[in-house]
């Protein structure tokens, strides 16, 4: 038996369970088996090119690899087991850098062993056979690629996973709270631009021989790291969604650079699956926000529209509602919908809400809850919270269905959101928010908002519908409000 | 020129697999809801920990003695197998709460 055939076949099985376990991800129903028979696929896969390969291999290796894998299963699997639902975006931005790094160092690895086998020489200066014929060997193993073929590889995994590294830690730090404001050089457009088609071209110089030696490959390393950083930093905290799955796909890339290299095409399908879906995926959030990709990475979100939005004073009446007629005006009713928003996760209420849900409908109330796409840090980001705190998810109803129901709806809770329900987007050109779709929350009968301030939302910018009649503020904390609302509707009964 | 055909031609495979993998890739999660989207990210994220595959190969062509490759090499295996533990694993906590009432 060829055990290289036997190792392509395993290759093979594995690529085959990313495919499925990506279509089983995208239903709710076989979701978690998809996910559960990719990490099958993927087990396999590692534990094929650990055991299978011709050549002889010191103990020391296999130690080293061993405790390797030792040591990140543990830390993964313990941060993964230990962290908040509510930290969940910044988590998928943290593991997906690592694996970004992890394609980067391969690739300084690859051109070290590369640096070797380029000039085979013996120290009398003449060609050395041995190390020519052993030069070739390799070359067929890898596939028939060219020394230059295989530079380009290296080269392009090696930018690809840096910026993907650099930019998923600036996304952690953004999302963390580290950097809450985006940083904006003069013309950083501009500045980025240059620095990426810096980038192509040094790399282009390194591949086609035009400059040689490590020192250049080190410098490409460190502008890719800068070009990483540069290009999230300007980016501001509520798209960081968006940035997140682009560098997801960015990091899918680099591993197909990887899959090229080695002529893996386990390494090859995963990385291009990955790159295509998570591109596709991006796209699809950026319309959840109705806004188009380019925007979100050169636009100036937040720094064009502040000045409009400060232009546009919006006067009016706030009214405040008490605790005890809020919760009169709940338990009278016969149909409420809940806005979750970020505000909720923060304030660890999810678990409240969901009291307050059981109490409503035991008194015959029925009770929905609204999920904008873009609700909570990424999209469908709220409903894993709410899952977490015992919400069926039938009752968790997407934002197209929900808007028409808004009319006939006796009392609308928004908890915690604020752009996702902000009207300028459908009557303020000038507003930043303009044109991304919204909950009709005003087209209910009665509106209670509860905010611990009348500070903007993440957008920064204010939002009128606190100043429509049928609206009115319950301050306070979510979590503190809504215990004492429902001890207040016990207390009703 | 003339080394792009060639490099194209000495591996039409590759090319054939990487222009197929992403017409899967946008069919497979063509009509995701939303609700699904970012256990989806999560998910895809863990799959292209499958880079940890290069930084395993990489580990068993390095020569022992050569220490910087090796503690490059070791960095590189363990943050790879972070991706992909730390990846799949979040993804099955997402999905666990997805469970239907009665």
């Amino acid at each position: 038996m060829n055990t290289q055939y036997l190792l392509d076949i395993i290759y093979l099985v594995a690529s085959v369970t990313f495919v499925i376990g990506l279509k089983m991800l995208s239903h709710p129903a076989t979701a978690r088996k998809g996910n559960l028979i990719a990490c099958f696929g993927m087990t396999l896969a590692i534990l094929g090119t650990i055991i299978i390969h011709d050549e002889k291999v010191q103990p020391i290796i296999y130690t080293l690899i061993l405790s390797a894998i030792g040591l990140g299963t543990i830390a993964g699997w313990m941060t993964a087991k230990k962290v908040q639902m509510t930290k969940m975006p910044e988590l998928v931005s943290i593991f997906n850098g690592m694996g970004g790094a992890c394609a980067a160092l391969i690739s300084l690895i690859e051109f070290q062993h590369m640096g070797h086998q380029v000039m085979p020489v013996t120290p009398e200066g003449g060609m050395d056979l041995s190390g020519l014929v052993e030069m070739l060997k390799n070359m067929a193993h890898q596939g028939g690629m060219s020394h230059t073929a295989k530079l380009a590889m290296i080269m392009a995994g090696l930018v690809i996973g840096s910026v993907s590294f650099a930019g998923s830690i600036i996304a952690w730090a953004k999302l963390n709270g580290t950097l809450n404001k985006p940083i904006r050089l003069p013309q950083y457009n501009i500045t980025n631009n240059i620095l990426m088609l810096g980038l192509f071209v040094y790399a282009f110089l390194i591949v086609n021989g035009n400059v040689e030696g490590n020192m250049h490959v080190y410098l490409l390393f460190a502008a890719a790291l800068l070009y990483g950083v540069m290009f999230v930093l300007p980016i501001g905290g509520a798209d960081m969604p968006v940035v997140i799955s682009l560098l997801n796909s960015f990091t899918g890339l680099a591993a197909a650079c990887g899959g090229f290299m080695y002529n893996n095409k386990a390494m090859l399908t995963g990385g291009i699956l990955v790159g295509s879906a998570g591109t596709l995926l991006t796209l699809v959030m950026c319309k959840a926000m109705n806004r188009p990709l380019s925007n979100v990475i050169f636009g100036a979100f937040g720094a064009g529209s502040k000045g409009a939005a400060a232009g546009r004073e919006l006067t009016g009446n706030i009214k405040e509602i008490s605790i005890t007629d809020a919760a009169v005006l709940m338990n009278y009713s016969k149909k409420v919908i809940i806005v979750p928003g970020y505000g909720l996760a923060v304030a660890q209420a999810q678990h409240v809400i969901h009291e307050l849900e059981t109490i409503l409908e035991e008194r015959g109330v029925e009770v929905k809850y609204a999920i904008h796409p873009v609700a909570g840090r990424m999209p469908g980001h709220m409903n894993v919270l709410l899952a977490e705190s015992n919400v069926s998810y039938d009752k968790l109803v997407e934002m197209e269905e929900i808007n028409p129901e808004f009319s006939n709806t006796d009392v609308v809770l928004v908890v915690g959101a604020n752009d996702v329900v902000n009207p300028a987007a459908h009557n303020d050109p000038a507003s930043p928010i303009f044109g991304m779709p919204i909950l009709d929350v005003e087209n209910a009968k009665n509106i209670i908002v509860n905010k611990r301030s009348m500070n903007a939302g993440y957008a920064g910018i204010e939002n009128e519908l606190f100043y429509n009649p049928k609206n009115s503020m319950l301050f306070g904390d979510a979590k503190s409000a809504l215990t004492k609302l429902v001890s207040e509707l016990k207390a009703m009964d | 020129m003339n080394s792009v055909i060639n490099f194209i031609g000495n591996n039409i495979q590759m090319f054939y697999i990487v222009i197929l993998m992403v017409f899967v890739g946008i069919e497979v999660i063509g009509k995701v809801p939303a609700v699904l989207h970012t256990p989806l990210m999560s998910g895809a994220n863990a799959i292209h920990g499958v880079v940890i595959i290069g930084a395993i190969y990489v580990m068993l062509h390095t020569d022992p003695d050569n220490i910087l490759s090796l503690v490059l090499g070791f960095l590189a295996v363990v943050l790879g197998t972070l991706n992909v533990v730390g990846g799949f694993v979040v993804t099955d906590r997402m999905l666990e709460m997805f469970k239907k009432k009665k």
